[in-house]
């Protein structure tokens, strides 16, 4: 295949390539440029909900108009929040996380030499590029954009009377995200179709690396969800543009009734939160699948576990298509699905709770390899407990009423589904950034980036808890019209502090990655001493990834430290790649 | 322009950052994974964030305290709330400390040195089975009581002698109804609304003539909705333009305000505002709150119930309030029979 490919040009091989390292390149840098867009939006309202009121002049030099005198008002406030989770949920842990990591991985781990369908995988890309853009665009419109918030439930998502980013910021928020869904779906069903038919000799289903796994799951999930957000997208343009009323009914707004009757904004909830929720396995299972990759290389152990993390990882799924309804328990929905929710949800906890002690116990006994990408594994961990067991009480429906919408929620989805993840990825970037780009990151800014990162998130998201139990609910544009609010702005100053930290530390890492991939030292074949099949392909990149055979597969990923009958290591060596045929005396796991 | 100047600022910071690192890349030995002696800072300083996060929970818990809300729910279904919600948090502090614990202790006791063997260590199905099974019992508790609670506050079936008011919210207040004297509200529609009937009720219908809407007293500029101390209240939720989400945090109570549709959440009120003003809890919030506002010369506030509004409504969805008054049921009455039903208002 490699010898007879026909000349690429410049644009064939960097800008409309069919090649999945390159896709999953261009998934990346456009990622990290969305990514360094919501932080930023982030940075500028904190500013605003610790120094409500005063004026700082970066506000007035972005927002223009709507942060004239340096304050920003309450609409710009609003669309920053909105776009922020938009932008966060979407493009960069949908988009960026599985784009990057299930086109680079899939084919080199399973040992294929590209995608299924290489033109599908180049429209997925350019269809998120396109979405990306309109998303951009409508930033800049008369309007301002979207501002219902990223849930963008209708009345107020739909009304234009009712706040000016349901305009035109609006129809570029739905188009861009009808785009989105569609690109979004060529990629899933690509990887699906990939990791079906396409693995190499000896590569069972159960030999395939847990970030496989992950990714096959995970694109299941979407493509099972992912159609639901476009059905009640297209629904929502048809009742904003064509006079439909799907969701809404009986309005009265501006002065006068509206002719809308019979709709209800609650089933829009339910369309919306159908695929809301698995969005969020969709979101943290990739991480899962990088997370377990990593530290099972660097504790030099095998994964603790493994069948049982599949099992674990597929319970997921499917728990997870039929848990919607935990964010809707004070929408006015029958209080007996209220239980039948709180009774699913809380079973999602044991399948998690199986996977994190099966990570603890994977590090129990190795010998960990502290580099940045195992640095950012641990903080994965560590976030996805501690966003995870608050989980318990949003999930319950009798205690979510009181912290329902409050920022006890905001701070339980960031840290496990907001940082674990952001953590996933960048394990996963410093981990197979030789793969990438054959160049090796530098170490010490690595270091240096996680232990900002890591307590900044502790440092913004663990407070954050507290004004939740205060009772405050979430996007206020300030908090000062409520007079018991007023002693949790010191708390706010607090969190404002190590957000910005946090956001200034990702400089390091846009300064390591940009400049490694020039200058960078040149990565060996095998640098983490690793036992899948992505390390048995050159440095550099060639079509096709084996310059001759796709080598067979005779064993599964994580036969680190295996010791023969003397106690000795099999081979004189703590890692025994996947080619590697099962020897004399040896037991197959 | 100012915009290029900030973003001209990130790039340069960029590069001095990389600058920085070939200074100190000069002097280093080249190594693929980590040394032995970055696995040893490593592993101390993972130590050191699980002394942070400890000492964040602490202290977050210990400075926090006086800035929630007051333990004591001000409704009787808020009893069973709190109660399941201390459970599950003493049983999520306890996990917490456990799991941290183990992680960071783990990640430090093994980190790496060159010529020590990890351990193979593939599976146990002893191990699995356990921590299957314990979170299972665990969390078949949490469910079963979690349920049961929630049925208890949302099952107002069996009220005996409860009081209706409707809460009618949009952009961007809450206006209020009182049943009156044959405690049943009348319908109401938005396509009704006309002239002084703001609320869109159907003046048609017999229910509605002795309904009482809150309406602000002459003179006073806050309105406030009066409840009864130890009668059920049944709110009847109705909205008028988009979501809002009616938020009682002191009653432990919530529900959306949902166009085209009633919803409904009902509670006890069981502590007056008298009361709750002389709650320690309470003084010492409301203490702090005034020393504050004392330095930046705003006038001293006194507890109130509130409602909130918790949906994303517009523009000014942060300021959408209505204060309650919880009274002994005998100053309610007397605060009721001043205030005028449609009828009244309609022979003015």
């Amino acid at each position: 295949m490699s010898d007879h490919h026909h000349k690429e040009t410049f644009v064939t091989k960097y800008i409309f390539s069919q090649d999945h390292k390159m896709i999953s390149k261009q998934y990346l840098i456009t990622g990290i440029v969305m990514g360094c867009i919501g932080v930023f939006m982030s940075m500028l309202f904190r500013l605003q909900l610790a120094y409500p009121e005063q004026s700082f002049s970066i506000i007035e030099a972005f927002l223009g108009r709507a942060g004239e005198g340096g304050v920003m008002t309450p609409d710009m406030y609003l669309s920053l929040v909105t776009i922020h989770g938009t932008i966060m949920v979407f493009f960069v842990l949908t988009a960026a996380l599985s784009g990057t990591f299930s086109n680079l991985l899939i084919p080199f781990q399973i040992g294929a030499r590209d995608m299924a369908s290489p033109f599908l995988n180049m429209l997925s890309y350019w269809l998120f590029f396109l979405s990306s853009v309109i998303m951009l665009l409508s930033l800049f419109i008369e309007t301002g954009p979207a501002n219902a918030g990223w849930t963008i439930y209708p009345p107020l998502s739909a009304l234009p009377q009712a706040i000016s980013g349901s305009g035109l910021g609006m129809t570029m928020w739905l188009v861009s995200m009808a785009i989105f869904i569609a690109s979004s779906l060529m990629g899933a069903l690509n990887y699906i179709v990939t990791v079906l038919n396409l693995r190499t000799i000896g590569m069972k289903m159960t030999r395939l690396p847990l970030t496989i796994w992950a990714f096959f799951v995970t694109a299941i999930i979407g493509v099972v969800s992912f159609p639901v957000l476009l059905s009640a997208a297209l629904l929502l343009i048809m009742d904003r543009s064509f006079g439909t009323s799907f969701f809404l009914s009986d309005i009265y707004i501006a002065g006068e009734v509206l002719h809308y009757k019979g709709g209800s904004p609650v089933l829009f909830e339910h369309l919306f939160w159908f695929l809301g929720h698995p969005e969020v396995y969709i979101v943290i299972l990739p991480a899962m699948g990088i997370v377990s990759e990593v530290l099972a290389t660097n504790s030099r152990k095998p994964i603790f576990g493994y069948r049982a993390m599949i099992i674990s990882i597929i319970a997921i799924a499917f728990l997870s298509t039929i848990v919607w309804g935990h964010h809707m328990f004070v929408t006015g929905m029958n209080p007996f699905l209220g239980s039948v929710f709180t009774f699913t949800t809380l079973l999602i906890a044991i399948p998690s709770a199986v996977k994190a002690f099966n990570w603890i116990t994977t590090i129990w006994k190795g010998n960990l390899r502290m580099n940045p990408a195992m640095l950012y594994s641990i903080g994965f961990v560590s976030t996805f407990i501690t966003g995870g067991l608050t989980g318990l009480i949003l999930g319950d429906s009798a205690i979510d009423i009181n912290v329902h919408d409050t920022y006890f929620v905001v701070a339980h989805f960031h840290l496990v589904m907001g940082v674990s993840a952001i953590f996933g990825m960048f394990a996963g970037v410093y981990h197979w950034f030789p793969k990438m780009y054959g160049k090796m990151m530098n170490k010490d800014l690595g270091y240096l980036h996680f232990w900002l990162t890591a307590i900044s998130a502790y440092g913004v998201f663990f407070p954050m808890h507290f004004i939740g139990l205060a009772g405050l609910p979430r996007r206020y544009y300030n908090n000062t019209a409520f007079p018991i609010f007023d002693d949790l702005l010191h708390i706010n100053k607090v969190m404002t502090i190590f957000a910005i930290i946090g956001g200034l530390a990702q400089i390091i890492f846009l300064a390591n990655f940009f400049f490694s991939i020039y200058k960078g030292k040149r990565a060996p074949k095998n640098p983490w001493h690793a036992n899948t099949l992505e390390w048995t392909t050159e440095v550099d990149h060639i079509h096709g990834n084996w310059a001759g055979e796709i080598p067979a597969v005779h064993r599964w990923p994580y036969d680190y430290s295996k010791i023969d009958e003397n106690g000795d290591l099999w081979g004189g060596q703590d890692f025994t790649p996947q080619t590697v045929p099962i020897r004399d005396g040896e037991e197959e796991f | 322009m100012k915009a290029l100047f900030f973003i001209i600022i990130f790039v340069v910071l960029i590069v001095a950052c990389w600058q920085f690192v070939k200074l100190l890349g000069l002097t280093k030995v080249d190594n693929q994974t980590a040394t032995e002696k970055e696995n040893n800072i490593n592993g101390w300083l993972m130590l050191g964030l699980m002394g942070f996060i400890y000492g964040l929970m602490i202290y977050s818990m210990y400075g926090a305290k006086d800035v929630l809300l007051p333990r004591a729910s001000a409704s009787e279904e808020g009893y069973h709330i709190d109660n399941l919600f201390v459970m599950t948090m003493t049983l999520i502090l306890v996990v917490q400390f456990i799991m941290q614990f183990l992680l960071f202790f783990f990640s430090f006791k093994y980190r790496g040195i060159d010529d020590r063997k990890a351990f193979f260590f593939a599976d146990s199905h002893k191990l699995e089975t356990i921590w299957t099974v314990i979170p299972t019992i665990v969390l078949s508790g949490l469910i079963i009581y979690g349920i049961w609670t929630w049925n208890n506050v949302m099952d107002s079936s069996d009220a005996k002698d409860p009081i209706f008011i409707e809460l009618y919210g949009k952009q961007f207040q809450w206006d209020a109804r009182y049943a009156g004297k044959d405690n049943q509200l009348g319908s109401a529609n938005v396509r009704f609304i006309e002239g002084t009937n703001t609320m869109g009720v159907d003046m048609t219908d017999k229910n509605s003539a002795d309904d009482i809407p809150l309406v602000v007293n002459e003179g006073k500029f806050v309105k406030e909705l009066h409840v009864p101390k130890g009668r059920k209240v049944i709110f009847k939720i109705r909205s008028q333009d988009v979501l809002h989400s009616v938020f009682m945090p002191h009653f432990r109570a919530q529900m959306n305000a949902v166009p085209g549709m009633v919803t409904e959440i009902a509670f006890t009120p069981v502590v007056t505002t008298a009361e709750m003003r002389l709650n320690e809890d309470t003084k010492a919030k409301f203490e702090a709150i005034n020393e504050l506002r004392k330095e930046k010369g705003e006038e001293a506030v006194e507890f109130d119930y509130l409602i909130l509004c918790n949906k994303i409504c517009g523009s000014s969805h942060y300021n959408m309030q209505l204060k309650i008054v919880v009274d002994e049921e005998a100053d309610f009455n007397k605060w009721l029979a001043t205030q005028n039903t449609f009828a009244q208002i309609k022979n003015k």
